[in-house]
């Protein structure tokens, strides 16, 4: 399953982000495993609501970054991949 | 020495369970159902996790659905923090319970199965009709939407099943599923004549999971344990000892791994008497074998002494009678014969009779 940037990403049941306040970093808690975020993966997460394509998102992480959109969205579509193969990311159309 | 936090915790709730499967990875001597932590002390115990630098909790036992205040255990888990992970076996849940789980905020769920099929998974949990209630079970965690990870524990018996239960894990939408070959501990290791899988099968098992993690990505997360007596490096253990992972027993006592308790010389210490962070740090049975600087050679001049941190300290401990010496399965290990002995002799035995696991003692047992 690759990820199509028409596609709308969601965390599914039983993922989600946690401040760890013990090593103050953020994570994503999901069955068996707890992921250290970098500021870009906490940045991509916090915007996903299953209500917008991955596209907007990029558009909307750009503007608020002040980068290249297609840099975005290759970042966005790369980083959501190895989530959704996990099993950590869901999408709907 | 300053050790890290740990990230996850195994509380294992009671030793009772209505199974009582030859592999059980609870001592041989299980803790008195008179000596369990209180519903207050569990309480405590998830508070000074969660303080302690704990993400993950994995409710778990014997079978957790046995202590009958699960529920609030789980509630008080989340308001502590804790990603909560119930290890079941199914027995004891019924539809209203599941309900009042999900409205505590229980996270996941991981169910165990024993085989694909009621003859083969009722004779291996040693529990009729145990296969019937646990596909009732699957169905109403689904109905409800807990994420779900099947636990399917493979042995010579039932590893041929294998295909099957990677199926069953789709077909019941569940996520992940853990395919672990039985590990030699415990009640296991009077069951390794019965139990111990062919070189060949062990083969065939890591076969099948490569392709089916080809064929399932994104459908399906495959988390497998090989058969460690064939195999020619070291599980890495707990990810080294005392590095992420914190045992509570019923009785309050912590443990760095479920089976520490079979290495004699380690004194280990009890939630009832000291603060969790203090044992974790402190604690001389978590400093036994932590870090580096215990290994033995060949561990200690090797590139892979942070791979695998020199395997199992309680398999060198139960194969060679040193808790500190290279787990033999390590092909390094100047004792590496022994387990290929083992492994050969137990997997030809062509004796299948399986010694069950027994029920925790109700009262301290009579001096005479």
């Amino acid at each position: 399953m690759s990820v199509d940037p028409n596609e709308k990403p969601f965390l599914p049941r039983g993922v989600r982000l946690h401040f760890d306040k013990v090593r103050d970093d953020w994570v994503l808690l999901a069955p068996e495993r707890a992921i250290r975020l970098d500021d870009i993966g906490l940045a991509i997460l916090n915007e996903l609501d299953g209500e917008r394509s991955l596209s907007m998102i990029a558009t909307s992480l750009a503007e608020k970054y002040g980068a290249p959109a297609d840099q975005v969205a290759t970042d966005c579509v790369e980083f959501l991949q190895s989530l959704v193969d996990r099993r950590f990311v869901e999408l709907r159309q | 020495m300053t050790a890290n936090p740990p990230i996850a915790m195994l509380a294992e709730l009671t030793h009772r369970c209505p199974l009582s499967c030859p592999y059980c990875s609870n001592p041989v001597e299980l803790a008195r159902i008179d000596s369990e932590l209180s519903t207050e002390e569990w309480v405590s115990v998830f508070q000074q996790a969660a303080a302690l630098g704990v993400l993950q909790l994995h409710l778990s036992g014997g079978e957790p659905a046995s202590r009958r205040d699960l529920t609030d255990l789980v509630k008080a888990a989340r308001d502590a923090g804790l990603y909560t992970n119930l290890i079941t076996s199914g027995i004891g849940l019924n539809e209203r319970r599941l309900k009042e789980l999900d409205a505590a905020g229980l996270d996941h769920v991981q169910l165990s199965l024993q085989g694909t099929d009621a003859e083969m998974a009722d004779r291996i949990g040693g529990y009729k009709r145990g296969f019937e209630r646990k596909m009732a079970v699957s169905e109403w965690i689904s109905a409800i939407g807990f994420p779900l990870t099947l636990n399917f524990v493979m042995h010579r018996q039932n590893l041929h099943q294998l295909e099957t239960a990677i199926q069953m894990a789709v077909d019941m939408g569940a996520r992940r599923i853990e395919v672990a070959t039985v590990q030699f501990h415990g009640w296991a290791m009077q069951n390794r004549n019965a139990l111990m899988p062919s070189r060949d099968q062990a083969r065939e098992a890591s076969r099948i999971v490569a392709e089916a993690r080809a064929r399932l990505k994104g459908t399906l997360v495959i988390d497998y344990v090989p058969a460690d007596y064939h195999a020619n490096y070291p599980k890495p253990c707990m990810g080294g000892w005392a590095s992420t992972g914190i045992n509570v027993a019923p009785d309050g006592i912590v443990l760095p791994c479920h089976a520490a308790q079979t290495i004699p010389h380690l004194k280990f210490d009890n939630v009832r008497d000291l603060p969790l962070a203090e044992i974790w740090h402190n604690g001389s049975a978590f400093n036994a074998y932590r870090g580096t600087d215990w290994m033995p050679e060949p561990c200690q001049s090797c590139d892979r002494k942070e791979i695998d941190f020199g395997g199992c300290r309680c398999q060198a401990m139960a194969l060679l009678g040193d808790p500190a010496a290279t787990d033999p399965v390590c092909v390094k290990s100047p004792r590496h014969e022994v387990v290929a002995q083992l492994a050969e002799g137990f997997s030809s035995s062509g004796s299948d009779e399986l010694s069950y696991r027994a029920q925790p003692p109700k009262l301290e047992p009579t001096t005479q």
